[in-house]
């Protein structure tokens, strides 16, 4: 009765081996490396891309261990660190001819040293957490609210112009929230507008109601449309991050969406924080507006009258108040390119703007009919805006391109241009959740799990061989299948491990012996109850099923509830906790018994079983049997 | 070698109403504790900024604590972490200064008085996650318990399920006042603990359940105490070896898993010394006194042959 048929065997085998084969690669460790990828879409790294590092290698005299094409980046591995940075050096050198604007990432790396046929099967290493290799974490969250704002903001731009060029009057058009409002004074008009707005702006919905003696037409922007401005808004400011990213030079960055309004980036290993920071951080946003030059705003500019209607109040980089116009003409969209230089004339720093051909008609429209009136471009960091420039207008400005300059210096120039070509973002954010791990402390928690989950596996395995014998060995060693079989399930899963996720590794011991000590008991009752060791066996894997599995799944309930309901440490030590219930059922109860079918299973005549001493009280076995009789 | 050599049956449930007394009594103590006291939420919860920096010599707590309030922080909370080297920082939330801004702040405060310091970690949270926190927190705590009492009442019947999660949200309770308690930081990790203990005790007043139900059917004779009696002894061997088990990890973790990992350990102690009390004490006698009768489980014409919950399948009589 306690024979498993060739194929079950042959499972268990198969399994063995494959949970082996992928838990293999988290052995060999990390190698330094420098990790070449493109910095712009343009770009493509291909075989061509890795001759180019190669001969450069050579050229610098460093020799790598191993250079290879992965995905859309190329990987050169070396011994030491000491020659990694010498190899940067050679490759940036060969590649980034102008480090203003690089074509080629070339990063600081570190990858698995296992080898490459390993690589071939996709059997990987697990991808270790921010808290166990150091690095930056940030949770952004996009203003929503903001992008519709500006979204209306820009179509009330768009209705006026389109108004004043059907010729039709109309008693103002303002902006309220995300609606805008349309004053008329009669019902043709009223019904003009409102056709308009239903032919040549679909994003809008009207609704109109009595305002005086006139009417007052709301146009708000249709759900749907509202979506899709999210949506954009959300996908446009992770493109804009990841453009700033790639001017940091990271070689693994993640930048994911998370829920409607949120970004998550983490940019594993990256020592200089401070600066990571203060990139990711400044969350700017452009807009070119008109300088309102009436006598309300430059009294209000000199501090001694209100600011008027319409208009709003920035300073300058000195300090200098400034009445700008709320109608904005530009935004970052329209940009397309953003590059410091110096005037030809003057040789102060500038920053060159290139446009976009919609960007490049308005800009040339407001140029001709504005000539001798200044214009400001702002620029809005944090929710704060500071003029960046205020020029006059000389001549019209066609082609698309513009010369910021005044007063920089070409630091603060190359920081501007940076800022505007990492594109600027469609909504403003906010850091809401950031942490940093330092390389150092990474390695510790590397460490302190490892340690934990050793030390917790040794004292139950001794424990389980002195208690129940031979039974306690195979205890053990199924409880080795299942860090086994676990870790290979993450590698396979590329799951990113962390400490609360070793935490949960060490907690699945735990919880999977609690099957093994179930089991043995449970044969030892049978064995105590007097039934033949045979029977006792099959009776305790038997009986003990039922309650391994209610056990089990009620620890699931709660596993799958920290699931779907934790975020960060919570979920990353949700995964290792299911994954543990899963596998220790397979490797306590089907591997186990596989065991120890193999080592008694083929005895017929069974005396006894190694599963330690079992205690007889006088008259309990009788009692039993007896209950087994009525 | 065997431990637990027990002659008869423990009659424990003739002490049940005492044991109930008994944890009663902690249950309000733990409640008392929490509404007074309050749980001592890391900031994950509550929002704002944690610095853990590393001193080349052991830290002077108190200067620390000079530099960093000189700065015009007014709830700073400044204490060691891990080794008397590692001093963690902890500030509330500013409006108008990023995290970033604040963490240089300080850090560049450090260094000007001790040049040795670096920066291991800082951890910043805004408000709004904390509150999704609670939230979800919440949220995760009432599915785990909803879960827990449909699939017992699948498996079992109602008034176990009622009963294991009584007697485990009593755990939990009891968790959340030792914290609340000994102001010890109630952090995420923490969290996962607390409600991985609740699946884990559960487990454990399962296991219990599952011999409840076995013996109603193989004693005709007993009556429900002698058979929850029965049930409890019978599984105290294993009740006993698995937890110790289970504590043997859990204490790996706490001697070697660093300060990080300290409070997690430290609940899942806590969580597993009153697991294995609530669920032989508290969830059966809650089970009898919600009147488990030998009929709601032994539904004898509903069993096919062969079905491998039947304890009795494949005995011949």
């Amino acid at each position: 009765m306690n024979r498993y048929p060739v194929w079950k065997y042959a499972i268990l085998v198969i399994v063995l081996l494959v949970g082996v084969l992928y838990t293999l690669p988290n052995f060999f460790g990390e190698a330094p490396a420098v990790q070449v990828s493109s910095a712009k879409s343009t770009v493509k790294v291909d075989t061509a891309t890795l001759q180019r590092v190669e001969t450069a290698l050579q050229a610098a005299g460093v020799t790598a261990d191993q250079v290879v094409l992965e995905g859309s980046s190329v990987r050169a591995r070396f011994d030491t660190p000491d020659n990694q940075l010498k190899a940067k050096d050679a490759i940036q050198r060969a590649l980034v001819t102008d480090p203003n604007d690089p074509s080629y990432i070339v990063a600081l790396n570190l990858v698995s040293r296992s080898p490459a046929w390993l690589t071939a099967l996709h059997a990987r290493p697990m991808y270790l957490g921010l808290d166990l290799r150091g690095g930056v974490h940030f949770m952004l969250q996009v203003d929503m609210a903001a992008a519709l704002t500006k979204k209306a903001e820009s179509l009330a731009g768009d209705l006026r112009t389109t108004l004043r060029d059907k010729n039709i009057r109309h008693g103002g058009i303002t902006r309220d929230g995300d609606a805008v409002d349309i004053r008329v004074r009669d019902d043709a008009t009223l019904t003009a507008v409102r056709n308009l707005i239903a032919d040549q702006f679909a994003d809008l919905q009207t609704t109109s109601s009595p305002d005086g003696d006139g009417f007052r037409l709301r146009a708000t922007i249709k759900p749907e449309a509202v979506r899709r401005v999210q949506e954009q808004a959300l996908k446009q400011n992770m493109v804009t991050l990841h453009n700033r990213i790639n001017e940091l030079g990271v070689a693994e960055p993640v930048i994911q969406q998370q829920g409607l309004d949120r970004i998550i980036v983490q940019l594993p290993g990256v020592q200089d924080t401070a600066k990571a920071k203060d990139i990711l951080g400044r969350t700017a946003t452009l807009e070119v507006r008109m300088v309102d030059e009436g006598s309300d705003a430059r009294s209000a500019e000199m501090g001694s009258g209100p600011v008027p209607f319409g208009s709003e109040k920035y300073l300058d980089r000195n300090g200098q108040a400034i009445i700008v116009k709320k109608q904005v003409i530009l935004t970052g969209d329209n940009l397309t390119d953003a590059q410091p230089g110096f005037d030809s004339q003057t040789q102060e720093p500038t920053v060159n703007l290139t446009l976009d051909a919609k960007g490049s008609r308005i800009f040339r429209d407001i140029t001709r009919d504005n000539i001798g009136k200044r214009m400001a471009i702002v620029l809005f960091e944090k929710g704060k805006g500071e003029v960046v420039t205020a020029p006059v207008i000389r001549s019209e400005i066609g082609g698309g391109r513009v010369q910021i300059s005044g007063r920089m210096t070409t630091a603060e120039a190359n920081d501007t241009a940076l800022l505007l070509r990492a594109g600027s973002l469609a909504a403003p954010m906010e850091i809401i959740e950031e942490y940093t791990i330092g390389p150092s402390l990474g390695e510790d928690n590397i460490q302190r799990g490892i340690h934990s989950v050793v030390w917790g596996f040794v004292a139950i395995s001794v424990f389980m061989c002195v208690y129940y014998a031979l039974f306690g060995v195979i205890s053990s060693i199924a409880l080795s299948v299942n860090v086994l079989l676990l870790l290979a399930i993450l590698s396979m899963l590329q799951a990113t491990l962390t400490l609360p996720g070793i935490a949960a590794m060490a907690l699945a011991l735990g919880v999977a012996i609690d099957s093994n000590v179930l089991i043995n008991e449970r044969i030892r009752e049978e064995l105590r109850a007097g039934v033949s060791p045979q029977a006792a066996i099959h009776a305790g894997y038997e009986r003990a099923w039922a309650t391994i599995l209610d056990s089990n799944v009620t620890t699931l309930i709660a596993g799958l509830a920290l699931l779907a309901f934790g975020s960060g440490p919570v979920r990353g030590f949700a995964v290792v906790h299911c994954i543990g219930i899963l596998t220790s059922m397979f490797s306590a109860v089907f591997f186990s018994r596989g065991l120890v079918n193999l080592w008694y299973g083929r005895k017929k005549k069974l005396k006894s079983v190694s599963i330690g001493q079992v205690w007889k009280p006088e008259g309990a076995a009788a009692r039993s049997v007896a209950g087994k009789n009525q | 070698m065997e431990f637990f050599r027990i002659k008869k049956d423990i009659p424990f449930m003739k002490y049940a109403l005492f044991l109930n007394a008994v944890s009663f009594i902690t249950f309000a103590l733990a409640v008392f504790f929490l509404l007074t006291r309050g749980l001592h939420l890391s900031v994950e919860f509550t929002g704002g900024t944690v610095m853990e920096v590393a001193y080349t010599q052991t830290a002077d707590i108190g200067k620390v604590r000079d530099t960093v309030s000189s700065l015009g922080y007014a709830d700073v909370i400044v204490q060691n972490f891990g080794t008397s080297r590692d001093v963690m920082i902890r500030l509330p939330v500013q409006k108008g200064v990023t995290s970033a801004q604040q963490s240089e702040q300080v850090l560049g405060a450090l260094k000007a008085s001790d040049p040795g310091v670096t920066l291991r970690r800082t951890e910043f949270v805004g408000p709004q996650v904390g509150e999704e926190l609670v939230h979800g927190g919440l949220m995760a705590l009432g599915v785990v318990v909803l879960g827990i009492v449909i699939y017992l009442a699948f498996r079992f019947e109602w008034k176990f399920g009622v009963a294991a999660v009584i007697a485990n949200l009593h755990d939990v309770v009891i968790i959340l006042g030792f914290f609340a308690f000994f102001q010890w930081e109630f952090s995420l990790a923490v969290l996962a603990g607390v409600l991985a203990v609740l699946g884990y005790s559960v487990n454990e007043s399962v296991v219990i359940f599952d011999r409840i139900r076995e013996a109603f059917r193989k004693y005709r004779k007993m009556d429900t105490r002698e058979v929850i009696d029965h049930a409890i002894t019978s599984t105290m061997s294993r009740t006993i070896i698995t937890h110790a088990s289970t504590e043997a990890v859990v204490l790996s973790m706490f001697f070697f898993g660093g300060p990080s990992l300290h409070y997690f350990a430290l609940a899942l102690t806590i969580g597993i010394l009153f697991g294995i009390y609530s669920s032989v004490f508290v969830a059966a006698a809650i089970a009898m006194w919600l009147g488990v009768k030998r009929e709601d489980l032994v539904k004898a014409p509903a069993r096919k042959e062969g079905d491998p919950n039947d304890p009795n399948a494949g005995a011949t009589v």
